[in-house]
């Protein structure tokens, strides 16, 4: 029974990243991929908490806190790109 | 008991997963990119903390052991995923991304009109004084 739970659980998640999958498409603007993406990356961390609730192990969490941090700081990275054009500035304007 | 506590972590895990999905349908019908990221911010963190806390319960009710990872992940999606949120937007904003017809309210333009600059250097401070 809570096989089943826990399996509707997933399916919803999966919705949810179809739908972000939807506006990282055809999002007018880059910010819109972006925050599409942040989305996506958050819905798959949840995804694999519920996947290793669903399979009983433990052995999964590692990748929980990598998926999160990659996350992070994919999101930082591509902001600070189209917001200067660059991501590492080498002057002394900072 | 175990028990008990295992089907309310499963209920939150549930109710984590309709809060994501609830963000997903903010973030395909709004129509700006900061009402959108607004959707896509806060409500699927909220979501995810729930899926989380409620496999922290599972597993301390099904195997009796505290997951320390599982805590460090609620953390660091609760402080993470504001910053990226913020980050995005002025992002938006600055590479010319406009507003949708009906917002009512810019006070990022008047900011960026007077000093140029983001963040907390635009606070106007008080004029210093005069010694005689």
């Amino acid at each position: 029974m809570t096989t089943v739970f826990l399996s509707v659980t997933l399916v919803i998640l999966a919705v949810a990243v179809i739908g972000c999958a939807y506006r990282l498409i055809a999002g007018p603007s880059r910010s819109d991929r972006i925050a599409a993406l942040d989305t996506i990356g958050i819905n798959l961390l949840a995804m694999i908490a519920v996947f290793c609730m669903l399979l009983d192990t433990q052995a999964l969490m590692e990748i929980i806190l990598v998926i999160g941090i990659l996350t992070f700081i994919g999101t930082t990275v591509l902001a600070r790109y189209i917001e200067r054009g660059s991501v590492i500035e080498d002057g002394d304007d900072r | 008991m175990a028990t008990i506590v295992e089907w309310i972590a499963i209920v939150l895990a549930l109710a984590g997963a309709v809060f994501c999905a609830i963000s997903a349908v903010g973030l395909i019908r709004l129509p700006d990119v900061y009402l959108r990221s607004h959707a896509a911010t806060k409500s699927a963190a909220l979501g995810v903390l729930f899926v989380l806390l409620g496999a922290f319960l599972f597993f301390w009710a099904v195997d009796g052991e505290i997951n320390a990872k599982l805590l460090l992940a609620i953390v660091f999606v609760f402080l993470t995923s504001p910053v990226a949120g913020h980050l995005n937007g002025r992002a938006a904003y600055r590479s010319g991304v406009k507003l949708w017809k009906g917002s009512v309210r810019d006070d990022f333009k008047e900011v960026l009109e007077r000093g140029g600059k983001s963040g907390p250097d635009t606070v106007q401070e008080p004029e210093p004084p005069k010694r005689p």
